[in-house]
């Protein structure tokens, strides 16, 4: 059975060590915060935000606490406050030792497409590009394949790019490959899939 | 020198003209100068550019501004959340310059620090480094991205004191303090101005140099995605 969101968000939450400070993106990458366990993990809002808590309990919302998806949070014990340039600073310093993000495409020398599909409605890019090129690690999160079946894995990424060469590791639902020279390596495999199973569902070249 | 003026319009007087350039504080709608926005749709200042992480929504922030016709170009990060910004957006009627959000804030606090422009690895390989120079420090490849300087810059802040010090309250300090900066002259809202003296130095956020009008008001303080979680059973 390849994982479900769950079951990716848990196996992603691995990849955090206790004492790191890390940026999780919108969608599967932020139920990892669930699965973190007795670790302590400090998570930045790049809107301006170390330590950010659950959400409130109803009632209880301030309009002055929000993450960067724009949902209203809490603060823990520890948590600080600054603003946009700094919160970038520390992205850009490399001071924020992972990343966990949802892509659309990756592309097997570590390209990274996620922010925009020519001929739809372009939002923006929001922090993506800054995170992608200043974060220690980056961790892409996303299905294998499209709903179609085709390989979301790729030789080359088709959409605009996001960043070039900075995806480190890829946790889709059929497993764990890493980026490593001439192509991606399988490290591990949901449970019930094989390596053929990925190759068979990979574009990119499995090394 | 006052800076305290006693609303929003005093406050701009003198200072809009059409064709401007205004930076503005704020994170989606938290921690927008609400009341100098609402300011600048009734004085109708024309053909404005806004740097600006968002856009606002339809009836809020920037939004309304859009509704009216009087912006002509977003420099922004994301603007998702706005109906009429995408239509103008398609029509060609209005212009977007997308930059990287730590791109964008830090256009803004290099401006204001007299930086004319940085290097940034941030968006090397993709659409935003076309057109840019490009150089190399150490074996990696860096873009040269340009400070921002506006000719006016509206934020909102939670306390001042009378000379323009600024205390800012959670995540609604967001692009405030860099939009600040990068002004020629910097109007702030605040929720309450407090008597000199009041407030620790070790305190404030932005010093009063970078604030040059300031006014105290009435807050609406929109919230855009309302999210809870349950109480669990005691």
């Amino acid at each position: 059975m390849p994982w479900d969101r769950n079951q990716m968000a848990e196996r992603a939450a691995e990849e955090l060590e206790d004492g790191m400070y890390v940026n999780l993106g919108i969608g599967i990458p932020t139920l990892v915060a669930n699965y973190v366990g007795d670790k302590e993990i400090t998570l930045q809002s790049e809107n301006g935000m170390l330590g950010m808590g659950a959400f409130p309990y109803e009632g209880e919302e301030d309009p002055d606490l929000i993450n960067a998806g724009k949902q209203t949070i809490t603060e823990l014990s520890r948590t600080s406050y600054f603003d946009s340039a700094t919160s970038f600073g520390m992205i850009r310093g490399g001071k924020i030792a992972a990343a966990i993000l949802g892509a659309m495409e990756v592309a097997e020398n570590g390209d990274l497409a996620n922010w925009m599909i020519p001929g739809k409605l372009v939002k923006g890019m929001g922090g993506a590009m800054d995170l992608v090129a200043g974060v220690g690690k980056v961790i892409v999160v996303m299905d294998h394949t499209s709903k179609h079946g085709d390989s979301k894995l790729l030789k080359e990424c088709t959409l605009p790019l996001t960043g070039t060469g900075v995806v480190d590791r890829i946790i889709t639902n059929l497993g764990v490959l890493d980026v490593v020279e001439g192509g991606l390596k399988i490290i591990e495999c949901a449970d019930g899939v094989t390596e053929d199973d990925i190759r068979a569902a990979t574009e990119a070249t499995i090394v | 020198m006052k800076k305290v003026y006693p609303d929003a319009a005093a406050a701009l007087d003198g200072v809009l003209f059409d064709g401007m350039t205004i930076a503005a504080g704020g994170f989606g709608l938290c921690g927008i100068p609400e009341l100098l926005l609402a300011a600048i749709k009734k004085a109708g200042t024309k053909d404005l550019t806004f740097a600006s992480n968002n856009a606002g929504v339809d009836d809020f922030g920037i939004g309304i501004l859009l509704q009216t016709r009087q912006v002509r170009k977003m420099m922004s990060s994301y603007v998702g959340e706005n109906a009429e910004f995408m239509r103008q957006y398609l029509a060609g009627e209005l212009e977007i310059e997308f930059n990287p959000q730590g791109t964008l804030a830090e256009r803004m606090r290099a401006g204001g620090a007299g930086i004319p422009g940085f290097y940034t690895k941030t968006g090397v390989g993709t659409q935003v480094a076309e057109g840019k120079e490009h150089k190399d420090f150490d074996g990696e490849t860096y873009i040269l991205e340009r400070g921002i300087v506006a000719d006016l810059a509206i934020v909102k802040a939670w306390k001042a004191d009378d000379t323009g010090n600024l205390i800012f309250r959670k995540t609604a300090r967001n692009f405030n303090p860099p939009a600040a900066m990068c002004g020629k002259i910097c109007v702030a809202e605040v929720e309450e101005i407090v008597p000199r003296g009041s407030l620790d130095p070790d305190h404030i956020h932005l010093p009063g140099i970078y604030v040059h009008r300031l006014i105290q008001g009435e807050h609406e303080k929109r919230i855009e995605q309302v999210t809870t979680r349950k109480r669990e059973d005691a």
